[in-house]
């Protein structure tokens, strides 16, 4: 059941028997998964399931309550997300951190950018930026016109691709992605995909949080399935079908039942 | 993997078909003062045509001097308004600095440049008050500039009578060094024959540094980011408190300028200076293009606003028309400015 084989090298990043309480509620207990260069784990479960909760402790917004976490094989206990985006884990959240009015290359550098001279004197190094932007989104497969076009122009997909390039080209080992696809159509959801797999190739340790088996399917290399707090069991690609998953996700035994419930006489 | 590889492996070659191509005309439309541009030009047309004094040299000086007292300030309350904020005690701060300066010098003695300098400090010192709160009780800065423009007029008002027991402070060309500070903040240039005030060439250069910093350095990416989407920008490490604090602080600045500018032109300063004009800068600002919804906007358009409404506020007393038909232009002026950026903010297919 487990894909931790003992050929693997170090993963990047790896949790054991980590739980997260608040207060008197066991938000996780004892979930272990690990994810490696050139990896992509997805994490399923039904709203409430402690995606979120995982994903917080993975991002350092929250300190873990038990377990440990590793870091290229090391102990370690993030206190703040500062931390763990110096270890090179960024993290993509739902609203995606991005300003709709202002042109793309501004929002691609935005808190970190690049300007040239002292003090108040220093100017934005525009041409450079613009040039970066273009040719970093290029590299993800994103054929844009104009960068200085407002990024609330570009397409929901689009918007999402620009803000894992930019976790990307910031330094990040592993991206963990919150829901990319979950506020999109078809289409959209497949150009994300697209930057999934194209983030993967270059190396890249994916974390996708979704609730919807199709799309963490065809991308995913292994598969952590939550619910109420606790794994369903971790799984790879060979060792289960997109039916298995779907069903396990649902509450399986939960869903026949709720279909013989619903079923005429 | 290369199946998964996105299509447009040769760009450029092929243009997105769903894109129209941006005609240059296009971009030149959806820059935000454009809107302020071809209303200046009609106004200035028509002005010229229908009365003889508005191009004079004499009338040229005479607006461009009410443009640039206005503008100077719309262009800060700009600024403050791309990062999200109003600042309703900028008018009544034009005021107070130069009562301050001249309470000080004529009533007490005080140094006329130690008396300026005290007088920048408290002004700084009410910006950051304004943004302090702001910023950490999250009250909307409606509110909170509300509050501080009354204590402003009031303490104008009441304090002016305490220490002269009149209601303007006056007697300050007697203040040693007056002259040298009329020559920075009072003197005129000529200029092609126009005797031009040298609040025009302020207002010229306060326009320049403010456009620089709002699209060249990384403060302005910052303060366009505050207005735009205040979560996003602290999410990306934006230093959000210090910035906001700062536009507070640039608009206090830029009332203690225009406060000099005033003493040292007329040399006297009445304690109602500034009351009721916070919001024409708000509307210069927003003729000029920015949203009063924050994180759009434009430092040349404000000063193409203030130019609009010194034209209009000169053009009607040349014209012979009764003064109070400005209050009711420049209502019409805003609502209609309001739907242009409107209609411009949805052309540029921003989905919020």
């Amino acid at each position: 059941m487990s894909a931790a084989g003992a050929t693997r090298p170090t993963p990047i990043l790896e949790v054991r028997g980590i739980g997260k309480v608040y207060g008197s509620v066991i938000a996780l207990s004892d979930i272990s998964t690990s994810v490696g260069a050139g990896e992509v784990l997805c994490v399923l479960g039904d709203n409430g399931a402690g995606k979120s909760t995982l994903l917080k402790v993975l991002a350092g917004v929250y300190p873990h309550s038990s377990g440990e976490l590793l870091l290229d094989g090391a102990a370690v206990r993030f206190t703040g997300p500062r931390l763990a985006l110096d270890a090179g884990i960024a993290t993509v959240y739902q609203d995606l951190a991005i300003v709709p009015l202002m042109p793309v290359w501004r929002n691609f550098f935005l808190g970190a950018e690049l300007s040239a001279g002292i003090g108040p004197f220093s100017r934005l190094k525009v041409a450079e930026m613009r040039a970066i932007t273009l040719a970093q989104l290029g590299r993800m497969g994103i054929d844009l016109r104009d960068v200085d076009q407002p990024i609330g122009t570009l397409s929901g997909g689009e918007r999402q691709s620009v803000a894992i390039a930019r976790a990307i080209y910031f330094g990040a080992r592993v991206v963990i992605l919150d829901e990319p696809t979950s506020a999109l159509g078809v289409k959209q959801a497949g150009v994300v995909l697209r930057y999934v797999a194209q983030a993967r190739d270059h190396g890249l340790g994916v974390v996708f949080v979704t609730h919807n088996p199709h799309h963490a399917y065809p991308v995913g290399d292994r598969f952590l399935v939550l619910n109420r707090g606790a794994s369903l069991g971790e799984f790879d690609r060979k060792g289960i079908t997109i039916d298995e998953l779907t069903r396990l996700m649902a509450g399986g035994a939960e869903l026949e039942s709720l279909a013989r419930e619903l079923e005429r006489d | 993997m290369t199946m998964l590889t996105a299509p447009g492996a040769a760009p450029d070659a092929s243009p997105d078909e769903r894109l129209t191509r941006t005609h240059p005309m296009v971009r030149l439309l959806r820059r935000p003062e454009i809107g302020a541009l071809v209303a200046a030009l009609a106004i200035f047309g028509y002005f010229s045509v229908a009365t003889t004094s508005f191009l004079s040299t004499a009338g040229v000086a005479t607006w461009l001097y009410s443009a640039s007292l206005f503008g100077i300030m719309a262009v800060a309350v700009a600024m403050l308004m791309i990062g999200g904020e109003f600042d309703l005690s900028a008018g009544a701060m034009t005021g107070t600095t130069g009562l301050l300066v001249g309470a000080f010098t004529t009533q007490w003695g005080m140094n006329l440049w130690f008396a300026m300098l005290l007088a920048l400090l408290i002004a700084l010192a009410v910006g950051a008050f304004n943004g302090f709160l702001v910023v950490k009780t999250a009250i909307p800065s409606f509110i909170v500039t509300l509050g501080t423009f009354f204590i402003l007029q009031g303490l104008n008002l009441a304090g002016t009578k305490l220490v002269t027991g009149q209601v303007a402070i006056q007697g300050m060309t007697l203040v040693p060094g007056f002259d040298a500070g009329k020559a920075i903040f009072g003197s005129t240039i000529p200029v092609f024959g126009v005797n031009l005030k040298v609040s025009v060439f302020w207002w010229l250069g306060i326009t320049a540094v403010a456009s620089w910093l709002l699209l060249r350095t990384r403060y302005g990416n910052w303060i366009f980011a505050i207005g735009g989407q205040l979560q996003s920008a602290v999410q990306t490490g934006v230093p959000v408190k210090r910035t906001r604090i700062g536009l507070f602080m640039g608009t206090a600045a830029a009332g203690w300028l225009v406060g000099m500018l005033s003493l040292f032109d007329v040399a006297t300063v009445q304690a109602t200076t500034g009351i009721g004009q916070e919001f024409i800068y708000i509307i210069c600002a927003v003729v000029g293009g920015c949203l009063l919804t924050g994180g759009y906007g434009s430092a040349i358009g404000a000063a193409l606003g203030a130019l609009i409404y010194g034209m209009i506020l000169q053009g009607i007393v040349f014209a012979q028309w009764d003064n109070n038909w400005l209050k009711a232009f420049l209502g019409g002026m805003l609502l209609l400015a309001v739907l242009v950026n409107l209609s411009v903010r949805r052309q540029a297919g921003v989905r919020a």
